[in-house]
């Protein structure tokens, strides 16, 4: 007798997305739909798209959902939960959203350990607008505005966001995980739950950093350009846990 | 109902908590903080009730975006420079069509300007300062008082039109103390926030609270269908006060506590047999463009009196579309005017008008 | 070794190949001689016997185009 062991998640609508093919968005927002239904939340989730290639967002999650101005989703998502304190809030944001614009919003929900899920996709360049630097664009990388590879003399070094946001003691769980194979997917996907868990335990703010690709504006296929990731963002962006409440720090 | 003296800034915050505010969402600045200062006195005593200090205005806007988006009735404040900051996100906030009452309590600029009071956000306040084709109402109360009663009744106007709803005051607006009460506004029809996000449950579609659509066609039937709403709102919710305008020769035009010096100028000028009145916008948008157009035909000048360099001035000549002459007299940078020299101005436009 | 099952929603692939470096029996390949709505060539099994139903493909498609069924013992 056969048994169906995966299929897709109700956590998201049957909205077809936007997204190029092989980008690891799809992948990622696979596996925050499975978490919230598994968690048992979905009927009381609301998230908040960022501006990016994940501002479609909204149309992709299947439960309430808001749209941010640039970088302020943090922000948003403050207010939703002071005003639903028992719903599950989340932010979808990118590099350019999070580590650029939106830095001060980030750091101040965790500060202020807002009882919100962050859900950080690191692709290391601007998407949507068709491929500029951004803040975790490595160095030597070639992006539409850093055309000769990024320099560290006039752009400085790529943003370390999971390590920035474990000196903040609000931060109740930072990890950082990746997308780049099987394994890994599943792996980002227990720290993607354990992250809403925190939130659910009322413990405090989380964030799961999510090293993603880009073929379209990295100019190369969805295949290679998860080797890509492995071997140039991996090194750069090590992988693992930097705070969770079990240590009692 | 006894009147208690309170300060303005927090006359306001205790109005908007009887309005059934019970989230606020602020950041420091001269020469509002007493309002965000109760607010976090006062909220944490309120059932489910939260004040949050922002990291910046434009993280307080956005909170008051998400807050509004669940439903909720929310508020923020601030002054001139932090307005600014909000500007972006009260277009959104338009954009998205949630309700929110913003406060300003403004002070001289232009940059980082000064703290005393000023009328110098006209424009910001009335044209918008954010991007797109979107209004939102202005009160503009000239007492505490009438303060406190219109910031009750901008949360029910807020939640009808689903849109922010701006008070403005000057800077000695929010500092003055006046006695106070707290009467019942008349109730409006306001319809259910069944579009707020407040979880499906498994029970409905997903609400969107959104501002986005990339597709221009959708993009500018959503920009009629609120300018069909701001029409609403020109035909119903315009306010003026006319005073002694009746035989008026010549006409001031003033709001706020600057309208409370030319009321005095008005008196003074009609015991010395000049016949003046006077118009206070109490509605900065809508502006009351009817009250104008309708001056009493012995009038001869239009006297608009602001505390800037002249930014009502342009709405009171598109009003009277030039039938009569509309002059400014403004102080600027905090200054404040005095009852002489606006006496002075009125007299010497009088004087040249045959 | 449990038999699998694999389901491809073809209109919705968007050829991004993903799937076919995942499968532990290597039979997860791109359908060349079909183009599906998108104008992609879809994924698809070339020896569905294979499958073992381990659902590698269906996790790394950012799509959810693949639904997986195993055998239950």
């Amino acid at each position: 007798m056969m048994q169906v062991v995966y299929e897709k998640t109700k956590g998201l609508t049957d909205k077809q997305t936007h997204y190029c093919p092989g980008c690891t968005h799809g992948v990622i927002h696979k596996l925050v739909g499975e978490v919230l239904v598994e968690l048992g939340v979905l009927g009381k989730s609301v998230g908040v798209a960022p501006v990016g290639c994940s501002v479609l967002a909204y149309d992709y999650f299947n439960c309430d959902m808001h749209e941010a101005a640039h970088g302020r989703a943090p922000a948003v998502a403050t207010g939703i939960k002071r005003v639903l304190p028992d719903h599950t809030v989340f932010t979808y944001q990118g590099d350019g959203d999070l580590a650029s614009i939106g830095t001060a919003e980030i750091i101040h929900a965790a500060h202020r350990g807002e009882k919100f899920t962050t859900i950080f996709v690191n692709n290391a360049i601007y998407g949507m607008t068709g491929g500029q630097m951004a803040p975790t664009t490595l160095i030597g990388q070639k992006a539409t505005t850093s055309p000769y590879g990024r320099d560290k003399a006039t752009t400085g070094m790529p943003l370390k966001v999971s390590e920035m946001m474990a000196t903040i003691d609000g931060a109740a769980f930072v990890e950082r995980v990746s997308v780049h194979d099987v394994p890994n997917i599943r792996k980002a996907k227990k720290a993607i739950k354990k992250a809403f868990q925190v939130q659910i335990d009322g413990t405090g703010f989380g964030i799961v950093e999510i090293l993603s690709n880009c073929p379209t504006n990295w100019g190369i296929t969805p295949v290679d350009s998860l080797t890509w990731l492995k071997e140039n963002m991996i090194p750069y962006y090590p992988l693992g846990n930097f705070r969770t409440p079990e240590e009692g720090k | 109902m006894s009147k208690t003296l309170m300060k303005g800034n927090e006359a306001l915050g205790a109005a908007a908590i009887q309005a059934g505010c019970k989230y606020f969402f602020g950041y420091p600045i001269t020469p509002q903080n007493e309002l965000p200062e109760y607010m976090s006195r006062e909220l944490p005593n309120i059932e489910g009730g939260a004040f949050v200090q922002a990291e910046s205005e434009v993280a307080a806007i956005n909170m008051i975006y998400g807050a509004a988006g669940a439903g909720a009735r929310c508020m923020t404040s601030s002054s001139s420079p932090g307005m600014a900051l909000k500007q972006e996100g009260i277009s959104y906030i338009a954009g998205a069509e949630l309700p929110a009452v913003i406060v300003n309590i403004s002070r001289g600029g232009p940059g980082l300007g000064g703290i005393q009071p000023s009328q110098a956000d006209y424009f910001q306040s009335t044209r918008g300062g954010g991007n797109g084709d979107y209004r939102h109402l202005v009160y503009a109360p000239a007492t505490i008082q009438e303060a406190v009663d219109l910031v009750m009744e901008a949360f029910d106007v807020a939640d009808y039109y689903r849109n922010p709803v701006i008070v403005i005051g000057d800077g000695m607006i929010g500092q003055m103390m006046e006695p106070v009460e707290f009467k019942e506004q008349k109730k409006r029809e306001l319809p259910a926030k069944d579009w707020a996000t407040t979880g499906t449950n498994g029970e409905r579609k997903p609400n969107i609270i959104n501002s986005l659509a990339l597709d221009p066609a959708e993009l500018e039937k959503h920009n009629q269908k609120l300018s069909r709403k701001y029409k609403e709102m020109e035909e119903k919710e315009v306010r003026h006060e006319d005073y002694r305008l009746e035989d008026a020769e010549l006409v001031f035009v003033a709001y706020g506590t600057t309208s409370r010096i030319t009321r005095n100028v008005v008196d003074a000028l009609r015991d010395e047999g000049i016949k003046v009145g006077m118009i206070r916008p109490i509605t900065l948008w809508p502006f009351p463009m009817a009250a104008i157009q309708n001056v009493p035909d012995s009038t001869k000048a239009l006297l608009s009196v602001e505390m800037s360099e002249g930014q009502m001035i342009d709405d009171v000549k598109i009003a009277i579309e030039g039938r009569i002459p509309a002059y400014h007299y403004g102080r600027s940078g905090g200054m404040i005017p005095v009852p002489e020299d606006i006496m002075e101005k009125a007299k010497e436009i009088l004087g040249g008008v045959k | 070794m449990a038999k699998g099952k694999v389901y491809f929603d073809d209109d919705i692939c968007k050829g991004c190949e993903l799937c076919t470096t995942v499968c532990p029996v290597d039979i997860v390949i791109m359908d060349k001689e079909r183009i599906n709505a998108k104008g992609y060539h879809p994924a698809t099994v070339s020896d569905m016997d294979k499958c073992i139903g381990c659902a590698n493909c269906a996790t790394i498609c950012p799509d959810s185009v693949i639904t997986v069924e195993r055998e239950k013992k």
